[in-house]
């Protein structure tokens, strides 16, 4: 059984439009400018068959040439007036789609700098990245093409008929009558037909998966001699493609018949009731090719209203989750007179911060997560003084990132006080307190971009002596004399271009130039080979040395070096002490201990 | 397999589709030619029959107007012209919904095909073609190239059919209309058709061009919240979003350029057409004072040359991306030309519940140093063996060359099962005769119970076996805790596994069939050591005759086999059961020191 990937339906009032106006108010006088232009070139669209008309009869009809050069500069410059007004409109428009994308992008990427961790938790990478890439693409190309089919479209639609009914109004009004009833066809058939090019979207991004599936189950599916089933399963699917994408074909084909046929019924009742008058003489055979231009010319800018239109529809569902992320606010904010003092994210006032030394006091702190049911720590209460080391250890998952996550300001205490050097925590603002933490990630996070600029990204003024003496003191320079560039050569996507090792030395020695005052570990579980495990240790001895260190710990040298290991279990700590202390105890640290013993010493002796 | 041209490819995809491009090329004259049809019943209306000039009709079109009257009656019931366009229109509707219709269903069944023999190949490919590929280039050729080779033929192919034909048979009846007037005409095709052709070219290195800072800009975003605790860590945030927005604005600046020359080739090229047009009004215009046209030719004149301007403008943007199909096509060609896995001529398919038997076997990875050096051992059947061995000692090699997911190089040594060199096996049988466990599982996007049941045969009682090797695998009681039980969705869309939950799943999966041979590759690495232990003794009460194989770091796992191996450096170090090796000096003796006693060792 398949889970659907179901979209929401949304509908907002006004298509959710106003809620993105402030966006669009820098380039409010944009909209005029694009609405005249547009008209204009409408207003020359629908002059172009007069021409033809007046040729019709004044040129033919008469048998005279005696306006020609008149006719030809008139019809000349008609073409350039709708050369310059179409270009004018196409380009601000476009102009426009970027300006607005672009200014959703940055809106959103810089809200979501300062959203807190437990928005982070509940929403997964793929689907910020989504809101910050596609959305708002997709809401920049909406509100400004969406004016500019409008107007072309309506307009032309206006004009024809307006033209039309001066002409002869008893030839218009029936091949007016036919317009509505297209509009509800083609209206019904898109409605069909979007529904069916969602689905479409859905069988793709499953093939897609299937895809991915059969190749990086490779393994396991030869293994098990599923080849034909696998395969048998992925026939369904691509047939299950065929046929809906056959089906929607009907209803596209049908959207195009319809349009078809109206004109050519438009065109028979231009023939019919205008040949008629034709041959009374009530009108003027240039007349008639106007009418005959208009049934033709008026039945695809239906086409395009109702494209318009179903866009509209549609773009609200990137409306909703765009501007439901705008509209977020952070669990952990700032107050006022914080930001008053030291600053806010963006515009820190480094010249009020005060030194850290490095103090950590949990005063009575009970701690749940936003998004759980139950309290993680009650009445919790733990001094880490300044230069000491306190390690974590725990099974997977045992939640021992909490602390850290306390700590670090990423969460804050539902009740009881975090003081760093003795105050709240909450009395300084976040960036001060991050500025001064250094974090060393469990699996290393570099950016892409130089080994230079991943260094210096907790201290950007570095010099090049500091960044050596900080990667010789890490043991990492040999990793950067490797590359072919040495400080300037590139890491990579994601550091793509090293090994696990090497990032995590790398890592090492950005957080060793940031000179944090407090330090968080989150040390690796992964293997390495053991050069590498020495350097990391070695490494891991130097960074902690001297400072307020946290260490959610895996190798037994750290663990056994700190000054207060805490051991958690099921989310809760369940036992403190010093290695000695804990080791006495024979509980749940002596268990995880000598497991862990057994690991490490099975794997370094079998090399 | 022979290398397959390219074009040989694309027969062996069309295969099956070709009658309905065949019918979509049918209908799309059809259009073309109904199309055609109404400025012909225009002209002769106006010309003919609301004015008065001799009626200038081919013959069976003559005798049609014959037939209901003649022209006087025409002018007294002239809803018979408008019935006429209707008419026309009804046939034009029916062969343009026809065109659509099979057109889709040709390119359809055309996808359907390319896709399902690409993956039907990929899955016979040996597993060293699939260690040498990067994921992600193949899902792209398996998506992308085939969605640009499916706009290829049901797009690009068909649209030039139907442009040609448009320009040829719209070109005659203009010719015939008046020749000096459609040589007028003609001139400009070339022209707008090169200019296309030209500017797509030319821009389409600036959508290349925005497509990468695309990319960066996308990647910037992707890194800062895959990184966001370092970002916040730091207080880089201020940093982060300088650069965000300098990519930002340096992509908004690429798409602002590009769309100033586009708006400008739209811009020019509309210039030139309504140039055109107005050329042939006025001197269409002319010709007629001059008594060289009617009335109704210059108008149905007019409708044929505005037919042109369009086709022509899209040819040249087609014609530009047609070479990309090309590019396509040989990045499929390349999938399609690796050579699948084979079995041997005659292969056979004997009992394997005989004794294992690797014999002086050598193997290294293609383009690698030799991994395993002479290895020779027999298990006997119905025996277990343990392979202990640090990491890269080619254990796991071992397990793979036993299922052939690599096949051993000629004069290096054979591997026999009951006597029978496994080269000489087919494939699939001898797969199927091996449970095998590793110890990062892959598991199916689909129910536990669909994972677990993956290779059982249709037909037999699936969800007692899966509920009994749930069982033993100690997963029952997780699975039951699952609001969904069985039905439980694995991975991104469903629940996400622990290590352990999945190596248990793993274990299930491979114990569903009665396997000869079984093999646990440290296929209870993350699980914790009373599981370990239950589901070890589970595995022991199994009243089956199988041979297994047990690869491990935990002496406890190891200790209960018959014979015990110890790999080192590729090379057999230690050979001999439990008993032995703990009398021994050596890797053995130090692992399972370390590991029993271990409370001195802890507080040493």
């Amino acid at each position: 059984m398949k889970k659907r990937n179901e979209t929401k339906h949304v509908s907002l009032r006004w298509f959710g439009l106003p809620r993105v106006f402030p966006y669009l108010r820098a380039y409010r006088f944009c909209y005029p400018i694009m609405i005249i232009m547009a008209l204009c070139g409408t207003v020359a669209d629908i002059c172009l068959p007069l021409f033809q008309r007046y040729a019709l009869d004044h040129f033919i009809g008469r048998g005279v040439l005696d306006t020609l050069g008149i006719f030809i500069l008139c019809y000349v410059l008609t073409l350039l007036f709708q050369l310059t007004v179409n270009f004018i409109s196409t380009y601000i428009g476009s102009c426009v789609e970027m300006w607005v994308g672009r200014d959703l992008r940055q809106s959103a990427f810089n809200h979501l700098q300062t959203l807190s961790f437990s928005f982070f938790n509940q929403n997964s990478v793929g689907y910020l990245h989504a809101r910050v890439m596609s959305d708002t693409s997709r809401i920049g190309e909406t509100v400004s093409w969406i004016v500019l089919d409008c107007v072309w479209n309506i307009s032309y639609l206006v004009g024809a008929c307006v033209i039309m009914l001066c002409l002869n109004w008893k030839l218009a009004l029936p091949v007016m009558a036919i317009v509505p009833v297209t509009v509800l066809l083609i209206a019904f058939f898109q409605k069909k037909l979007t529904a069916l090019n969602r689905r479409i979207r859905e069988l793709n991004s499953t093939i897609t998966s299937n895809f991915n599936e059969g190749i990086t189950g490779a393994k396991t599916i030869k293994s098990l001699v599923v080849e034909d089933k696998i395969e048998a399963d992925f026939r369904v699917d691509t047939a299950q493609m065929k046929r809906t994408s056959v089906h929607a074909t009907h209803y596209r084909a049908l959207f195009g018949s319809t349009i078809t046929f109206a004109s050519a019924l438009a065109l028979a009742l231009v023939l019919r009731q205008g040949g008629a008058l034709t041959m009374e003489g009530a009108i003027e055979l240039g007349t008639l090719s106007v009418f005959m231009s208009y049934a033709l010319g008026m039945m695809e800018p239906i086409r395009w209203i109702v494209n318009a239109f179903s866009n509209l529809v549609a773009v609200q569902v990137n409306i909703e989750r765009l501007v439901g992320l705008l509209e977020t606010e952070s669990d952990v904010a700032d107050s006022a007179e914080v930001v008053a003092r030291y600053g806010d994210t963006f515009n820190p006032k480094t010249e009020n911060w005060e030194e850290l030394e490095g103090e950590i006091v949990f005063r009575d702190v009970t701690f749940r997560y936003p998004d759980g049911d139950v309290d993680i720590l009650e009445h919790f209460d733990l001094t880490i003084p300044r230069g000491s080391s306190v390690a974590i250890v725990g099974e997977t998952g045992a939640g021992k990132s909490t602390l850290v996550n306390l700590v670090c300001r990423f969460f804050e205490p539902t009740s009881g006080q975090i003081l760093i050097d003795g105050r709240d925590a909450r009395e300084r603002s976040q960036l001060w307190l991050h500025r001064s933490i250094g974090y060393v990630l469990q699996t290393p996070h570099l950016f892409s971009g130089t080994v230079r600029e991943n260094l210096c990204y907790g201290k950007p003024d570095a010099t090049d002596e500091e960044i050596m003496a900080a990667l010789r003191s890490v043991s990492a320079d040999a990793v950067v004399e490797r590359m072919e560039n040495g400080l300037d050569s590139q890491v990579g996507e994601g550091g793509s271009m090293l090994s696990t090792g090497e990032k995590q030395l790398l890592s090492f020695a950005r957080a060793l130039l940031a000179d944090p005052r407090i330090l968080v570990l989150d040390e690796a579980t992964a293997s390495v080979d053991t050069m590498t495990e020495q350097k990391i240790q070695r490494a891991i001895e130097q960074i902690v040395s001297g400072r307020t260190s946290l260490m959610i710990a895996h190798r037994l040298s750290t663990i056994r070096r700190a000054d207060m290991i805490l051991v958690v279990d099921d989310g809760r700590i369940v036992e403190r002490g010093t290695h000695e202390e804990l080791l006495a105890l024979r509980g749940a640290y002596y268990n995880l201990y000598t497991r862990q013993y057994e690991e490490e010493a099975s794997s370094k002796r079998l090399g | 397999m022979k290398k397959q041209s390219k074009s040989q490819l694309i027969l062996t995809f069309l295969r099956g589709c070709r009658r309905y491009f065949a019918l979509s090329i049918f209908c799309a004259v059809g259009v073309t030619l109904t199309d055609l049809l109404s400025p012909q019943i225009v002209r002769f209306a106006v010309d003919s029959v609301f004015g008065r000039e001799p009626v200038d009709l081919p013959a069976p079109a003559l005798a049609l107007v014959e037939a209901v009257g003649g022209v006087p009656y025409l002018r007294e019931h002239l809803w018979l012209i408008a019935a006429a366009v209707v008419t026309v229109s009804v046939f034009a509707l029916l062969f343009q919904y026809g065109f659509q219709v099979f057109n889709a269903m040709g390119a359809e069944h055309l996808v359907r095909s390319m896709r399902d023999t690409i993956f039907a190949h990929i899955e016979r490919l040996p597993f060293a073609w699939h260690m040498k590929q990067q994921t992600g280039d193949i899902i792209q050729r398996c998506t992308s190239d085939v969605d640009m080779l499916k706009r290829f033929m049901s797009d690009q192919m068909t649209s030039l059919f139907k442009t040609v034909l448009l320009l040829v048979l719209s070109l005659t009846f203009m010719c015939s209309m008046n020749l000096k007037l459609s040589i007028i005409a003609m001139v400009s095709i070339p022209l707008i058709l090169c200019a296309s052709v030209f500017f797509h070219r030319r821009i389409r290195r600036g959508f290349t061009e925005c497509d990468e800072n695309e990319g960066k800009l996308s990647a910037i975003a992707q890194e800062n919240l895959t990184g966001v605790r370092v970002v916040r860590a730091f207080g880089r945030e201020a940093y982060e979003r300088e650069r965000f927005s300098q990519q930002n604005q340096h992509y908004t600046s690429l798409w602002m350029r590009l769309n100033l020359v586009f708006s400008g080739y739209w811009g020019a090229a509309d210039l030139v057409s309504g140039l055109q047009v107005m050329l042939i009004v006025t001197l269409g215009a002319v010709f007629c004072i001059k008594g060289e046209m009617t009335a109704g030719n210059y108008m149905a004149f007019i409708s044929y040359n505005a037919m042109l301007t369009w086709p022509v403008r899209h040819l040249g943007r087609m014609l530009s991306e047609m070479s990309k199909a090309g590019v396509s096509l040989g990045r499929i060609a390349e999938i399609m030309s690796a050579e699948p896995e084979r079995d041997v001529e005659g292969a056979q398919e004997p009992p394997l519940d005989g004794d294992i038997v690797f014999d002086h076997v050598s193997f290294g990875y293609d383009g690698a140093p030799e991994l395993l050096h002479d290895i020779s051992f027999t298990v006997p059947a119905g025996g277990t063996l343990g392979i202990l061995g640090g990491t890269g000692s080619g254990k796991s090699t071992l397990v793979y060359l036993l299922c052939r997911l690599y096949d051993l190089a000629p004069d290096s040594g054979r591997i026999t099962i009951g006597g029978v060199d496994i080269a000489q096996m087919s494939a699939a049988h001898l797969r199927r005769g091996i449970g095998m466990v590793m110890q990062e599982p892959f598991l199916f996007a689909r129910t536990l119970r669909e994972n677990i049941g993956i290779a059982l045969e249709e037909g037999t009682d699936k969800d007692a076996v899966i509920r009994a090797a749930a069982e033993t695998a100690s997963l029952h009681d997780t699975i039951e805790g699952f609001t969904d039980g069985y039905d439980t969705l694995v991975g991104e869309r469903g629940v996400t596994l622990s290590g352990g939950q999945k190596q248990r799943a793993a274990i299930a999966r491979a114990l569903v069939r009665p396997t000869p041979i079984l093999v646990f590759d440290d296929a209870l690495s993350a699980v914790d050591t009373e599981t370990d232990a239950r589901i070890t003794a589970a595995l022991a009460a199994r009243k089956d005759d199988s041979t297994r194989i047990y690869i491990s770091h935990r002496i406890t796992t190891l200790m209960h086999c018959d014979r015990i191996l110890v790999l080192e450096g590729g090379r057999i170090a230690q050979y001999g059961s439990h008993a032995e090796l703990i009398a021994r000096e050596g890797l053995y003796r130090d692992i399972y020191r370390i590991q029993t006693d271990r409370s001195e060792e802890v507080e040493a």
